[in-house]
């Protein structure tokens, strides 16, 4: 039987909207109090659903302590407390949180212990947050 | 289409074992959730139906009756209760979220669907604030 296992993180990071390819006032027109200079900071929540068989001997679809390894390597140990503009991810790219989701999502997708990545949300205040399905 | 979710809260104990291991290997694959003396949780569970609103009443379903279907199919076979022990679907299967998500599908699929109105669609199962299971009737 396919069921989902999901699994809620604490990720504080700064960032800072801003792209090299808009001038300094179109940066402030677009990003807002986003663009300031010195960066600013969330405690994002990211949320992942793993979908798989439920295994019978376990009746787990992924076991808890190796998916928290894995995202412990792969994300948290990478971005908990970092400067996302920092990242190599970001070099080219803005820290929106729409890329971030992304970038998780790509992160994790063919590094789980079992299943598949269903979706990540990363949820950057409590009103708002952004998903990156499997499917489109 | 509209989708309609209703929340319950349950608290139950539970533990993690295969009869069929050594208890060494429950204890590595389980960890602290071997322990035979059990542990708690308060749950949270999350009926979600789909259907069309209901051109007198405007419901997809009227809440207080699916209320009153969680309360007699789930919460009074799971709530203040060792689900290990005091309920049959556990008794040969672990109690894991992902098992307990299937399992109050099973328990809540008859009576939605018989209905004669909305169907079941999602079943979630927050075992803590961080952890969850999701089951939506999938083979």
């Amino acid at each position: 039987m396919k069921a989902y296992f999901g699994r809620r993180y604490l990720v504080s990071a700064s960032h800072r909207l801003y792209t090299p390819t808009l001038t300094t006032e179109e940066n402030c027109a677009v990003y807002g109090k986003c663009n300031n200079a010195h960066g600013h900071g969330h405690n994002y929540v990211v949320e992942l659903l793993v979908g798989g068989a439920v295994d019978r001997e376990t009746g787990m679809v992924v076991d808890l302590v190796a998916l928290d390894r894995t995202v412990d390597e792969r994300i948290l140990d990478r971005f908990d407390h970092a400067n996302l503009n920092l990242d190599p991810l970001f070099a080219d790219r803005v820290p929106t949180t729409e890329n971030f989701c992304r970038a998780i999502f790509a992160l994790l997708q063919d590094a789980l212990p079992a299943g598949d990545l269903e979706y990540v949300r990363v949820e950057e205040t409590e009103n708002n947050y952004f998903e990156c399905w499997a499917r489109g | 289409m509209i989708f309609l979710t209703r929340r319950a809260t349950f608290s139950a104990s539970h533990y993690y074992w295969n009869e069929a291991w050594p208890a060494e290997k429950n204890q590595q694959v389980f960890g602290r959730c071997a322990n035979r003396n059990g542990h708690g949780h308060n749950y949270t569970l999350e009926v979600t139906v789909a259907g069309e609103p209901d051109p007198v009443t405007g419901f997809v379903v009227d809440l207080k009756w699916l209320k009153d279907v969680m309360e007699r199919e789930v919460l009074s076979a799971y709530d203040h209760k060792h689900l290990n022990l005091e309920t049959p679907e556990f008794k040969n299967a672990n109690p894991t979220t992902e098992n307990i998500a299937i399992a109050a599908w099973s328990r809540l699929e008859p009576a939605i669907n018989s209905a004669g109105g909305a169907k079941l669609s999602r079943i979630r199962v927050y075992e803590t604030p961080e952890i969850f299971a999701e089951y939506r009737g999938e083979a």
